[in-house]
């Protein structure tokens, strides 16, 4: 490589791709120990039901079995994020079909699920609560009993199954609709998505001979999952060490930690390594999904498209455990009002408990359903008003000095030109040849999202060979984000990428990292390593002002790792000044940066706010999607033929990489939008439980012309100008869809998936 | 109790003994038998394509195939294509455009990719996505995993 090549800018392979590409690369499931044990899971029968007794004889007698832990062995607090409401293993309830109520360590997995069916437990069951009105029924049966006593970390909730509730309000809705022409107002439902990261959940829990446990962990934090075990099994954190694996796939899937203590309480108690990685039957039975969501939405504008008001009341099915309820609420709320200026907002909302997998973080967090909503009523509220959609959106857009619904300040944005962009494209785009029985649609959605959220760190060395020694807390779960810091660092000195090493995250080493989440990754770490390196340089730089009698001023950085002096050709290396460090200031250079999110908050003299999980939330970034679609008429199947993708990721450090979340957001957004539906049945019991019933879109349902447009912005408060995409590149593609298929057919779906089904009656019922 | 057969299987051109459940599957005698942990287990049910292997050249679902069924067929795995540890073209064009993310179902999509140039060098659009078609990968949306083996088509041209 060049040493005068930039590193940011450059589609640099990725760091593990040669790794990922000879199935050396090491996941959770790869790694083994010796003397390993294998665990099985016992999963509840029952959507709610009461646990009187357990029965372990016959799973005891066994030969083979090592451990056996049921909630009875449970004496700690109850864990979680948000409201500390779940264990591990079920204790005196279940909530829902598949909960975890026991688990068995065996010598093998065949013994190991013998004994795990050999289990009896006594249920006492209780009627079930399966949907949103049922949850909030008069007189509901409770799945909570003792919210009351719940720690946490928000209020807002606990009356019936309410898990918390949030308003935000700007200007005076009823005013604002008063003085509109037009409004428009209706009611969209979106389904339970699972995330099918390609890897399950899994994990290995070695032990010492002192009992001190090292987990190997599939997960988006190797911070987090330390401190929940820690809690679980009542150890000091120095007594947990987690390390991470390589992660086949995330999406807020792996965000939070449910079965890490299974794994290490096993462990510990029969003194061995085990194993516990996940069937796919049971991942998507125990882990988490998208929230299923009910978002009522009326929008009022005046004749000449100018939008003055909307309310908005959205309704979340939160599942059996809060997990992340909160937060994605209240997010969902603060997304309600769309990337627009409208002056008198009202976002209303709440998050119930079901007796159903707990819905949990999932890419979009709650922006996909808030957004469907609202970018298919622009659509809806454009026809009304005889306006094209596009200009409607352009007219009422964000423009920069503007605030986000809740105060903050936006100082910059490029979401018109996203919009525009699309639509240039798509119209400089030949022409794709009409097909028989198709009709073909156009349609567009606008979008805003955040990048950042809460801590991170970075540290930053100088080995003695003059080359660089890189640790962030970060976990890459393919996004690329090991490749991205890498070259952030690489660029910020000068030196080639391979000058750099990358340390996988290990939490008795790594610096801090709240999570992978958030699209933060580039925006929140990467401002780590810059400012880390930073102070890096400059201790280098004062290295080597002794070393050639000059003061730091006169030096500069050449590149390929020397330090110069200004106007002449004397220098020294990276690896002089490594060297004269070790006897200068004992030891290698080194420096670290960390910070919390420190960008502004909402404004509560602009917006009225009861309730939100977060104080502030990152900086806001935009875009715009616009897709073609065919709908066949005969059987209302829905094909996207070519998208074009507009954002602004402030600034591309690896665009190859930016242009792969895009395009890979935008698919897992097909899925949403057209065939994935988690189906629980009447009794409760999930019935897509495979990837025959859950249909995950392949290649062949998906365009190859999914085209990323990057608008580069550099975001004032990254020290390289960039924002993360990794979430906004899902959320566009339902509304976007659904606005094609009116386009195609003028019929609404007001429904996720848009099954084929669904669109037929929607053409029968304009009809 | 699940009796143990042994079988002599021929992996990337060793003879192997495999002493397996007879249920086991070939992927679980790769993975847990012979410590073959490139081909991976996405879904156990034959929807994925992630333990893609080939069998005599062709393509086979690792999950789904009996390990003492295989017999005297040649078994190719991800830990067979390319040799001396360097990269083959197909894996070389998916490293440098950019068409690996978190990499779980890389492994399938080289050995499916792999035995679409075996038979067609110079693969079209259509051919290319058929191949694919039986691998799911829930990062990229196929869009580089595709142009990736398009370009490598190119080179052929």
């Amino acid at each position: 490589m060049s040493g005068t090549t930039r590193a940011i800018g450059a589609s640099t392979p990725r760091l593990d791709a040669a790794d990922k590409a000879t199935g050396r690369a090491e996941y959770a499931d790869d790694v083994a120990r010796p003397g390993m044990l294998y665990a099985a899971i016992h999963t509840s029968p029952h959507a709610h039901a009461r646990i009187r007794g357990y029965r372990l004889e016959a799973a005891r007698a066994i030969p083979g079995v090592k451990a056996i832990v049921t909630g009875a062995d449970l004496a700690g607090p109850h864990c979680g994020g948000i409201i500390k409401d779940e264990s591990m293993v079920a204790r005196g309830k279940v909530r829902y079909v598949g909960e975890p109520v026991a688990a068995v360590a065996a010598t093998d997995p065949e013994t190991a699920g013998r004994a795990a069916a050999a289990i009896e437990v006594d249920y006492e069951p209780l009627e079930p609560v399966l949907s949103i009105d049922a949850a909030l029924a008069p007189g509901a049966p409770l799945l909570h009993e003792d919210y009351p006593s719940y720690v946490k970390t928000v209020q807002g909730g606990g009356h019936g199954n309410v898990v918390f509730e949030s308003t935000v309000e700007e200007g005076d809705v009823e005013r604002g609709f008063a003085e509109c022409d037009t409004i428009v107002e209706a009611t969209w439902e979106t389904q339970a998505q699972h995330h099918v990261y390609l890897e399950t959940n899994g994990c290995v829990a070695d032990v010492d001979a002192s009992g001190r446990i090292t987990l190997y962990a599939t997960c988006q934090s190797v911070h987090h999952i330390q401190q929940r075990v820690a809690e679980e099994l009542g150890e000091p954190m120095s007594r947990i060490r987690v390390r991470a694996t390589r992660v086949g796939g995330g999406f807020g899937g792996k965000h939070a930690s449910n079965i890490h203590s299974i794994a290490a309480w096993l462990a510990r108690a029969a003194r061995r390594p085990v194993k516990l990685v996940l069937s796919r039957m049971q991942d998507f039975e125990i882990q988490r999904s998208r929230h299923p969501a009910r978002v009522w939405m009326r929008t009022g504008a005046r004749r000449d498209g100018t939008i003055l008001a909307r309310d908005v009341r959205v309704t979340i099915d939160g599942g059996a455990y809060a997990d992340e309820s909160p937060p994605v609420l209240a997010f969902a709320l603060l997304m309600s009002r769309g990337p627009y200026r409208i002056p008198n907002v009202r976002a209303r909302g709440a998050a119930v408990y079901t007796n159903k997998l707990r819905a949990g973080s999932f890419r979009g967090f709650g922006n996909p359903q808030a957004s469907f909503a609202g970018e298919s009523q622009i659509d809806e509220l454009a026809r009304a008003l005889g306006l094209d959609p596009v200009e409607l959106r352009l007219k009422n857009a964000m423009r920069p000095g503007d605030t986000a619904f809740g105060g903050q300040q936006v100082p910059s944005c490029v979401l018109r030109e996203c919009i525009e962009r699309v639509r240039a494209a798509q119209r400089a785009a030949p022409p794709l040849a009409p097909r028989p029985g198709r009709r073909r649609g156009v349609g567009y959605a606008a979008l805003s999202h955040i990048s950042g959220l809460m801590g991170t760190a970075a540290s930053v060395q100088l080995r003695t060979d003059g080359s660089i020694a890189l640790a962030t807390g970060c976990v890459d779960i393919g996004q690329g984000s090991d490749t991205v810091l890498v070259q952030i660092c690489a660029d910020a000195l000068s030196v080639p990428i391979d000058r750099v090493s990358y340390a996988p995250q290990d939490s008795d080493s790594s610096p801090y990292n709240w999570k992978t989440a958030g699209s933060r990754s580039t925006y929140m770490t990467g401002r780590a390593v810059a400012l880390a390196t930073h102070e890096l340089r400059a201790k280098m730089l004062a290295h080597a002002g002794d070393m050639m009698e000059c003061a730091v001023e006169d030096l500069e950085l050449r590149p390929g790792g020397l330090v110069g002096l200004k106007g002449l050709p004397k220098a020294v290396s990276f690896k002089e000044v490594a060297l004269r460090s070790l006897f200068h200031s004992g030891g290698p250079i080194a420096a670290t940066h960390g910070f919390v999110f420190d960008g502004p908050g909402f404004d509560p003299k602009r917006a009225a706010i009861h309730q939100l999980a977060f104080a502030n939330l990152g900086v806001y970034t935009y875009g715009a999607h616009c897709v073609e679609v065919d709908v066949d008429e005969a059987t209302g199947a829905v094909e996207v033929r070519r998208a074009w993708c507009a954002h602004d990721p402030g600034r591309a450090i690896n665009p190859a990489a930016c242009e792969g979340q895009i395009q890979g957001g935008f698919v897992q957004g097909i899925g949403y939008a057209l065939t994935e539906a988690m189906h629980w049945n009447a009794e409760g019991w999930l019935t897509t439980t495979t990837l025959a019933d859950y249909k995950v879109p392949g290649v062949l349902d998906c365009p190859v012309e999914i085209l990323p447009i990057l608008l580069e912005d550099p975001d004032p408060t990254h020290p390289v100008g960039a924002k993360g995409v990794g979430e906004i590149s899902l959320v566009g593609a339902a509304p976007a869809i659904a606005n094609a298929v009116a386009d195609a057919t003028g019929a609404r779906v007001r429904r996720l998936p848009m099954f084929p089904e669904r669109v037929l009656a929607a053409i029968d019922a304009r009809a | 109790m699940n009796p143990k057969l042994h079988s002599v299987l021929t992996i990337n051109g060793e003879r192997r003994d495999v002493l397996a459940p007879a249920s086991a599957t070939l992927l679980d005698a790769l993975r847990s038998v012979l410590g073959l942990t490139g081909t991976k287990r996405g879904c156990n049910h034959g929807v994925c394509g992630a333990c893609t292997v080939l069998l005599d050249g062709k393509l086979a679902r690792a999950c789904l195939t009996l390990a003492a069924d295989v017999g005297e067929r040649a078994v190719v795995t991800i830990e067979g294509i390319g040799g001396n540890g360097g990269l083959s073209p197909v894996q070389r064009a998916l490293v440098e455009h950019g068409a690996i993310q978190c990499g779980f179902c890389t492994p399938g999509v080289v050995i499916a990719l792999s035995e679409l140039f075996a038979r067609d060098p110079r693969p079209d659009r259509g051919a290319i996505r058929g191949a694919l078609s039986g691998n799911l990968c829930r990062c990229s949306g196929y869009a580089k995993i595709v142009e990736a083996a398009e370009r490598l088509a190119g080179e052929a041209r």
